[in-house]
């Protein structure tokens, strides 16, 4: 093992311009440091909020504008448009794509994700294909469902896709919303409320189709006009939305002698990034999407979490770590998974993984009122809080996810049905 | 300006619709929709909603004049 | 000191001028048992997640009445438990738990439109300068008789639909019931006789006001309430989008109490409390002549410096381990916002009075379920009040340093605040 951060840093390069890096260089100057603050960019736009863009953004209310408000004391020179290509950690140096070389004394690997592309290449490029992860992508699409599309087809059965599913149905557009597996959203609600979702979307006029996937798009003179489903059916369709999931910005990293794949770049509790070896990386961070951490909610087992809540939280502690002298502590990155999510004029809340529960139990409300919170257990433990439009119960069980409280934590309270202990 | 208000946090008290009808609305009980890049003439409108905020979730600033690229 | 005797003395009147000094001594433990059996709870992390526990109650508060025997078998075994249980069936929301206190806030809450709301800013202005212009010619006034106190009673007259020339009644039992609100008071024999007295005269008084409404419909609550609204997309606590529920009419008159009770006498209290901490600290009162802008931020921090409501209590429904303690199932559980709100945990430098306190998360208006329904109406008429206040007043000083305050421990505020000056500048 190789020892902490050396000496005070002068230059902090921070590469990934988006929640995690702009939340970093914030904390970085609260937390004091007066040196010189540069931020990496790959798109050409100033750090903006995300969550807007699959709703209020596509759907045309409000500004499209969502630019993170910046502080006034922030001071950083911000290299927008040009991707890191390469990490020589020996040399402590990132070159950029237009091929500059950046010095640091400490770096913050904050680079994200991008949307994972639509496999067959040819159908990707097809007029009306789209994915959504920038700006950009909601301000194309946003253009698209005002012109009044006849049918949007959405892949995937993540959040985003129930979110523009929510987004059409308020815009008054058809939309067909395809999911591979049998129910939606089950690794992040699990079957049960996951189902739950999926009734909510068909309810407010959403196509749901379970268990559907695409054989092939059709296309007349290089534009979508439906796509064909490995069942035979064929759904006539403009637009098409691929919400399949995110790819980790790794490959500029590739030579580094990081522990970097697909899965995201491995650091510690710490956010110190690791060498495949297992040795830290003196002076180099990791910090949003793209990182892999143990987390102490979850046995230590690795994980990326790809939420808001996260990226923030990992960032501020990677910028009190990557200042702390060999006299300070080091930030343990502790962070409960959080997140969040607007549809159909529902609010979702979910607070720890409630991914291998074993038990679900509604404690307040009930699924049928589309008004609760149900929690997961896992081994006789309480793991995870889920919520529609109950969010201020959730502290309470927050606190019991924390403390590791036996499941179900709370018995007896108000505004509580009889607990059924049920599978998630 | 330029305001983000953290959706974790925030638990529909609605505070910053009273303070700011215009830049902040709920869709339904808890979905809180708000406009990320309000006019410099919403300042106060906007400052109201900021000190409301029961859990302290909401940050404007005003625009960040020329320190990019 | 033992803290089983510190809440004691935080009731204690002769207390009530300077309470923080017991609460830094209470916090020394965090859930401290009283020797009734009350639990207080002192610290700004254990209020803030007792605010939002499930097993926290705001129903079946033990009646500090006691039931003496009156040796009529049919009034002691029918008569009373019938009443007891309407009472207890139709108490106002701020006494009821999730489901019914949830469909009936919202029923309020869709009353209470942002738009609604917004109008009454202009409406206080007037009225804010009205008054103040009464202080002409003047050397002298109390704060509270002559400003604090008709402000609030009339903008609530206004919001609810109070005929004007109803409003000095109106406010005569606005007072009588705050004492309702006070637990060292209403458990007095005298009071509670008054209080059902008064009680009888607002509900005949709002029943025919209500049929009025319903008769002749008008732009405010009251009809509103009375009538049914169509759903708006107004708060977080709308109930059902496509409910045209209405609330009978004993939901309605306790709904319609609580609303000028619980926002006449607190928004006195945060008016006079705000000018007095600010007259012991003229550099914040000529900052805020100087820059109305600041006036949020200041009131903020003056509900986590002089909160209003200094404390509420609730009742454990269950065994609730926090702070190294269980507070037992049926145990009353005070929650000492006031103090939560000096805890040094929470804040730095606690006892300093600073607008610029940054993620200032404080108590004043409660949390969780049961936050404050008029706390949007409470920032605008201080806002208003003191931004005209401190533009017009010249030269204000306090006359009398401490004023003397009214009993309540809980609703806590000066009875009178006199004020010297040299004259009003114009509106």
């Amino acid at each position: 093992m190789t020892a902490g951060p050396s000496g005070p840093p002068e230059r902090i390069l921070v590469v990934g311009a988006s929640l995690a890096g702009l939340s970093a260089a914030h904390a970085l100057r609260a937390e004091g440091f007066a040196g010189a603050l540069t931020l990496v960019g790959d798109e050409p736009h100033a750090p903006y909020d995300r969550p807007p863009l699959s709703k209020q953004v596509l759907r045309g209310l409000f500004s499209p504008d969502t630019t993170l408000p910046r502080r006034p004391e922030l001071r950083a020179e911000f290299r927008l448009g040009t991707p890191a290509s390469r990490l020589d950690c020996e040399a402590r140096t990132v070159t950029l794509a237009d091929g500059s070389t950046l010095p640091y004394d400490r770096l913050l690997i904050a680079t994200g994700t991008r949307a994972r592309p639509w496999p067959n290449p040819e159908e990707a490029s097809l007029d009306g294909v789209f994915t959504l992860r920038t700006r950009d992508d909601a301000a194309r699409l946003s253009a698209r469902f005002k012109a009044g599309p006849k049918r949007v087809v959405l892949v995937g059965g993540g959040f985003i896709g129930f979110e523009v599913a929510s987004t059409c149905r308020d815009l008054d557009i058809p939309v067909s919303l395809l999911v591979r597996d049998g129910q939606p959203l089950a690794a992040a609600l699990g079957p049960r409320l996951g189902g739950l979702v999926g009734t909510i979307a068909q309810e407010r006029g959403v196509d749901l189709r379970l268990g559907a996937e695409i054989e092939r798009m059709d296309s007349e003179g290089g534009r979508l006009t439906g796509v064909t489903l490995k069942d035979g059916e064929r759904i006539e369709a403009d637009l098409l939305v691929a919400a399949i999931g995110a790819v980790r910005n790794v490959a500029w990293l590739e030579g580094s002698g990081l522990a970097a794949d697909e899965g995201g770049v491995l650091c510690d509790g710490y956010c110190r990034a690791i060498r495949a070896n297992g040795d830290i990386v003196p002076d180099v961070f990791v910090a949003g999407d793209v990182a892999r951490w143990p987390n102490p909610h979850q046995g230590e087992a690795l994980v990326a979490v790809e939420h808001w809540g996260n990226a923030r939280a990992q960032a501020e502690a990677a910028a009190r770590n990557m200042l702390a002298g060999p006299a300070t502590g080091l930030t343990r990155h502790d962070h409960l998974p959080d997140f969040w999510s607007q549809q159909f004029g529902l609010t979702i809340k979910l607070v720890g993984l409630a991914d291998g529960a074993d038990s679900l139990a509604v404690v307040h409300g009930s699924l049928d009122a589309r008004r609760f919170v149900a929690l997961y257990g896992r081994e006789g433990r309480t793991v995870a809080a889920a919520s529609i439009d109950s969010a201020r119960w959730l502290p309470a069980y927050e606190a019991a996810i924390r403390e590791g409280a036996p499941f179900p934590p709370i018995e007896g309270a108000i505004d509580q049905p009889r607990l059924r202990i049920e599978e998630p | 300006m330029k305001v983000v208000v953290d959706l974790n946090r925030c638990q529909a008290y609605a505070q910053c619709v009273y303070a700011a009808p215009r830049h902040f609305v709920l869709h339904g009980r808890e979905a809180l929709v708000y406009d990320p890049s309000p006019d410099e003439a919403a300042r106060a409108e906007i400052e109201r909603a900021v000190h409301a905020c029961p859990v302290r979730a909401i940050t404007a600033l005003p625009d960040p004049a020329g320190e990019t690229k | 000191m033992s803290c089983t005797t510190l809440f004691e003395q935080v009731l204690d009147p002769d207390n009530r001028a300077n309470p923080y000094p017991l609460f830094a001594q209470l916090r020394r433990q965090p859930v401290c048992r009283q020797e009734d059996g009350t639990y207080v709870v002192s610290t700004h992390a254990e209020i803030a997640r007792l605010v939002s526990d499930p097993r926290i109650s705001s129903e079946d508060l033990p009646d500090p009445q006691k039931f003496r025997w009156t040796g009529h078998p049919i009034t002691d075994l029918f008569v009373r438990p019938i009443r007891a249980e309407i009472r207890r069936r139709h108490q106002p929301f701020i006494f009821r738990d999730p489901p019914d206190h949830d469909r009936l806030r919202g029923l309020v809450m869709r009353a209470f439109s942002p738009e609604r709301v917004r109008r009454m800013r202009e409406e206080t202005a007037d009225l804010t300068n009205e008054l103040i212009g009464k202080f002409a010619g003047k050397a002298q006034i109390d704060l509270v008789d002559d400003f604090s106190y008709p402000l609030p009673v009339t903008v609530i007259c206004k919001l609810l639909g109070v005929p004007p020339e109803d409003e000095p009644q109106f406010q005569g039992w606005a007072t009588q019931l705050a004492t309702a609100l006070e637990p060292n008071q209403r458990a007095d024999e005298e009071t509670q006789a008054k209080n059902e007295q008064c009680f009888t005269e607002i509900s005949d008084f709002l029943r025919d006001l209500i049929a009025k409404k319903r008769k002749e419909p008008q732009d405010d609550i009251l009809t509103d309430l009375a009538n049914g609204t169509k759903p708006g997309n107004a708060s977080g606590d709308d109930p059902d989008e496509d409910g045209a529920e209405t609330m009978n009419d004993f939901d309605l008159i306790a709904t319609a109490v609580l609303l000028l009770v619980a926002g006449h006498e607190t928004t006195v209290n945060l008016i006079t409390n705000s000018v007095l901490t600010l007259l012991r600290r003229p550099e914040h009162w000529e900052r805020l002549r100087d820059d109305p802008g600041i006036a949020p931020r200041l009131i903020e921090e003056m509900l986590r410096y002089e909160p209003p409501v200094q404390y509420r209590t609730r009742l454990a429904v269950a065994d609730i381990p926090i702070a190294g303690v269980t507070i037992p199932k049926d145990a009353p559980v005070v929650l000492l916002l006031a103090s939560g709100n000096r805890d040094p945990a929470r804040f730095a430098d606690p006892d300093r009075f600073d607008p610029d306190r940054p993620d200032n998360r404080h108590l004043g208006f409660g949390g969780g379920l049961h936050y404050c329904v008029g706390a949007p109406l409470a920032r605008i008429e201080a806002e208003v009040a003191l931004v005209s206040l401190a533009r017009r007043l010249k030269n204000p000083r306090l006359v009398e340093d401490p004023p003397p305050y009214r009993p309540g421990a809980s609703l806590r505020g000066p009875r009178h605040l006199c004020l010297a000056f040299d004259g009003i500048a114009d509106a």
